[in-house]
C-alpha cells in the first residue's frame, strides 16, 4: 500500500505483463519466429531475390531444373524460378489469411455484440450462427467459387476478382466461433456494476458498446483472430489444391502444390517446399494463438 | 429425455428446412446457370426446349418445392420399392443429374459403399490411435511421452490433409514402393490375395485421414482424462488399495469417455466433408470425388443434393451428440 513498495516493484503495464507470459511459451516464440521468416521471406524476398527475365530460348533450357545455387528451389515446367514464385505466392496466401480473418472477425463480433447486448436480436442471431454452422462449408465454398468466379473476374479482373471472392467467402463463412465467444462474454459483461453505472447516467447502447463492452472482449477475439488466420490459409490451399482456387498466373502456395502435383514423382521439391509453407505457416500461427490465449488470461498470467 | 429428443428434432425441421432453402439458392441464383451454358446460336425456340427438358423454365418457388417435394417423398419411396419390390413410386419424377441424365440418388448409392470403408476406416484408426495416447499423455503428465503427444497433435491440427497425403505418396509410394499411389475402385475382394491387395491400398488414405483425426481426439481425451484424475472418487478409489489399472483403466477412463463419445459423434459428418481432400488425392471414388466431378461438370441437381445431404448429416450428428451426452452423463438431465 505504501509507496516505498509499490517504487520498487514497478506496476507493470498490461501490455508487458502479457509480453512476459508471452515469451515463457516455448512453442509461441517460436512461431512468431517462423511466421516472421515467412514474412520477410514474402514481403521483403522479392526485393532481394529478383532474377532477370529469361528469354524463350532460356526459359526452355532451364525448365525442370532442380535446386542449385542459382535457383534455390529449382525451376517449373515452364522454367520460372520456383522461389520467385513462391515469394509471390507467399505474399498472396498471407494476404488471404488476414484479410479473411478480418471479416471473419469483424462480422463474429457484430454478431456476437447484437446478440449478447441486445435480448430481443438473441434467438434469431443465434439461431442463424446455429444454421451456418451445420452448412457443409468446403461444399459451399467450391460451389460459390465456382459459380461466381467468371462473372468476379469480368468485373475486377482476374487477379482481383478472385481474391475479393475467395476472401470474403472465406469470411462470411468462418464468423461464427468468434460469435459465440464474443456473445458469451458480453453477456457476462453487461451484468457488471460499471456497464450499469455507465447506463444510469443515460449512456447510449452505443456508447456502452464501443466504451466499456468491446475492449473488454478484445482478448478472447484476438485468440480467436489468430487462429482464424491459420484456418483461413487451409481453407484456401484447400480450394486451390482442388483447382478451384486462384488462377495460375498469380499463385498461392495452395495454388503450387496443386501445379505441382503432376510433376510429384520426379521432382517432389516442387510439392515439399509450398507444402512445408502452408504447414509452417498454419502451425506457428496456431502456437502463437495457444500463447496468446495463455498469455491474455489473468488467471494464467504471473504465475 | 423423450421430450426433449421430440423438441430437438422439431426444432431440426425449420434448420433444415432454411439450410435446403439457402443451398437451392446459392446454386440456383448463381450466374453459371444452365440457361447460360447454352451457346448463343442456339434458336430461342430450341433453348426454351432444352431449358424444358432441363426442369429449369418453372418459377423459382415451384422448383423448390419440386426438388423438397423429390428429395423427402419420391426418392424415399423409390428406395422403398427397391427394397420390397413394390412400385408406388412410378411415374413419379426423380432428381435427375445433368451430367448422367439418371436418377442421383442411385449414383450416390454406388458411390456411398467406397466413402464408408476407406473414410470409416480411417475415422476407427484415428480414434484408435488418439484414445491410448490421450490417456497415457494424461497419466503421466508434463513427461517426455505428454510432451511428444502435444506436439503430434499441434502438427496434426496443422499440417493440411493434402500435404500429408502428397508426403505420404512420395514417401511411401514413390520412393519406397510399398502401397499404389491411386485407390483401385474396381478390385473385388474375392480371396487373401486380393484381400492384402485391397488393404495395402487403403493404407494411406486410412493413414492421412486418421492422423489427422486423432490429432484431435487425443487432446479431447487428454484434457477429459486429466479433469477426472483430480476427482474425489479416484482419491478414494486409490485410498480403498485399487491397483492403479483398475482406477486409471475403470474408474477415470469410463468417466472421461462421455465428452469424447460426443466429440466423435460430432466428427463423423466433417470427415466426409475432409474426405472431399482425401478421395480426389488418391482417387478413391466415392462420395467426396462425385461432389467434385459434379461442380466441374456444372450439374446442379447433383451438387445441390450432395451438399444438403451432407447439412442433414451434421444436424444429426449434432442431435445425436447431444442425447448421447444426456443418456451417458447422469449430472445431465433435459427435462
Amino acid at each position: 500500500m505504501t509507496d516505498a513498495t509499490s517504487a520498487a516493484t514497478p506496476p507493470e503495464s498490461f501490455r508487458g505483463a502479457v509480453w512476459a507470459q508471452f515469451r515463457k511459451h516455448k512453442g509461441a516464440v517460436f512461431g512468431l519466429i517462423v511466421l516472421g521468416l515467412l514474412v520477410i521471406f514474402s514481403v521483403i524476398g522479392p526485393l532481394v531475390w529478383n532474377p532477370e527475365k529469361l528469354t524463350v530460348v532460356e526459359a526452355l533450357k532451364s525448365k525442370n531444373l532442380g535446386p542449385s545455387l542459382t535457383h534455390p528451389m529449382g525451376t517449373d515446367q515452364l522454367g520460372r524460378d520456383q522461389m520467385q514464385r513462391m515469394m509471390a505466392a507467399g505474399k498472396v496466401s498471407l494476404a488471404v489469411g488476414f484479410v479473411a480473418m478480418i471479416i471473419a472477425i469483424f462480422l463474429g463480433t457484430l454478431i456476437g455484440v447484437l446478440a449478447g447486448y441486445f435480448k430481443r436480436l438473441d434467438g434469431p442471431l443465434m439461431r442463424l450462427t446455429d444454421m451456418f454452422l451445420a452448412l457443409p462449408l468446403i461444399p459451399l465454398l467450391l460451389v460459390m467459387v465456382m459459380l461466381f468466379r467468371d462473372d468476379l473476374s469480368r468485373a475486377m479482373g482476374p487477379e482481383m476478382g478472385a481474391f475479393v471472392l475467395i476472401v470474403f467467402a472465406i469470411g462470411v463463412t468462418s464468423w461464427m466461433h468468434a460469435a459465440r465467444i464474443v456473445r458469451g462474454e458480453v453477456l457476462a459483461l453487461k451484468e457488471r456494476e460499471y456497464v450499469l453505472a455507465s447506463r444510469s447516467i443515460g449512456a447510449t447502447p452505443r456508447r456502452v458498446i464501443l466504451r466499456h463492452i468491446l475492449p473488454n472482449v478484445i482478448s478472447p477475439v484476438m485468440v480467436a483472430a489468430t487462429l482464424g488466420v491459420a484456418e483461413a490459409i487451409i481453407t484456401e490451399s484447400v480450394l486451390s489444391f482442388l483447382g478451384l482456387g486462384f488462377p495460375p498466373d498469380f499463385p498461392t502456395w495452395g495454388r503450387l502444390l496443386f501445379e505441382g502435383l503432376e510433376y510429384m514423382q520426379l521432382y517432389p521439391e516442387r510439392v515439399i517446399f509450398p507444402g512445408l509453407a502452408i504447414s509452417l505457416t498454419v502451425l506457428s500461427v496456431n502456437y502463437i494463438g495457444d500463447g496468446l490465449r495463455d498469455a491474455l488470461d489473468p488467471r494464467i498470467r504471473g504465475r | 429425455m423423450l421430450t426433449f429428443t421430440l423438441r430437438r428434432l422439431l426444432l431440426a425441421i425449420p434448420t433444415l428446412l432454411l439450410i435446403s432453402l439457402v443451398i437451392f439458392l446459392l446454386v440456383d441464383l448463381a450466374p453459371g446457370s444452365p440457361a447460360s451454358e447454352i451457346p448463343l446460336t442456339v434458336p430461342p425456340e430450341v433453348r426454351m426446349k432444352i431449358l424444358e427438358a432441363l426442369g429449369v423454365n418453372e418459377p423459382l418457388h415451384v422448383r423448390y418445392l419440386l426438388w423438397l417435394k423429390q428429395f423427402f417423398w419420391v426418392e424415399p419411396l423409390n428406395g422403398f420399392d427397391a427394397i420390397f419390390g413394390t412400385n408406388y413410386a412410378e411415374g413419379m419424377q426423380r432428381i435427375i443429374s445433368y451430367q448422367s441424365r439418371s436418377p442421383v440418388f442411385p449414383l450416390i448409392g454406388e458411390r456411398l459403399p467406397q466413402t464408408l470403408t476407406v473414410i470409416g476406416t480411417a475415422y476407427l484408426v484415428g480414434v484408435l490411435i488418439a484414445l491410448p495416447i490421450g490417456i497415457y499423455s494424461a497419466y503421466k503428465q508434463y513427461s517426455l511421452f505428454d510432451q511428444f503427444g502435444t506436439m503430434f497433435a499441434m502438427i496434426g491440427f496443422s499440417v493440411p490433409t493434402f500435404f500429408t497425403g502428397t508426403l505420404f505418396i512420395i514417401i511411401f509410394a514413390v520412393w519406397l514402393g510399398w502401397f499404389p499411389t491411386k485407390y483401385d475402385t474396381t478390385l473385388e475382394v474375392t480371396d487373401w490375395d486380393s484381400f492384402l491387395t485391397q488393404l495395402r491400398q487403403m493404407a494411406m488414405p486410412v493413414m492421412v485421414l486418421g492422423l489427422a483425426n486423432a490429432a484431435a481426439i487425443s487432446r479431447y481425451m487428454r484434457s477429459s482424462m486429466l479433469e477426472n484424475m483430480s476427482q474425489d472418487y479416484v482419491r478414494t478409489a486409490r485410498a480403498k488399495g485399487m491397483d492403479e489399472r483398475t482406477v486409471v483403466l475403470k474408474h477415470v477412463l469410463r468417466n472421461s469417455l462421455i465428452p469424447v463419445v460426443t466429440v466423435i459423434a460430432l466428427g463423423i459428418p466433417s470427415i466426409f466433408g475432409g474426405a472431399i481432400i482425401t478421395e480426389n488425392l488418391f482417387g478413391v471414388n466415392g462420395i467426396g470425388s462425385a461432389l467434385i466431378q459434379a461442380i466441374r461438370g456444372n450439374d446442379l441437381p447433383m451438387v445441390q443434393t450432395l451438399a444438403f445431404i451432407f447439412a442433414i448429416l451434421i444436424v444429426a450428428f449434432n442431435l445425436i451428440a447431444d442425447l448421447l451426452y444426456g443418456m451417458l452423463d447422469p449430472r445431465i438431465r433435459y427435462d
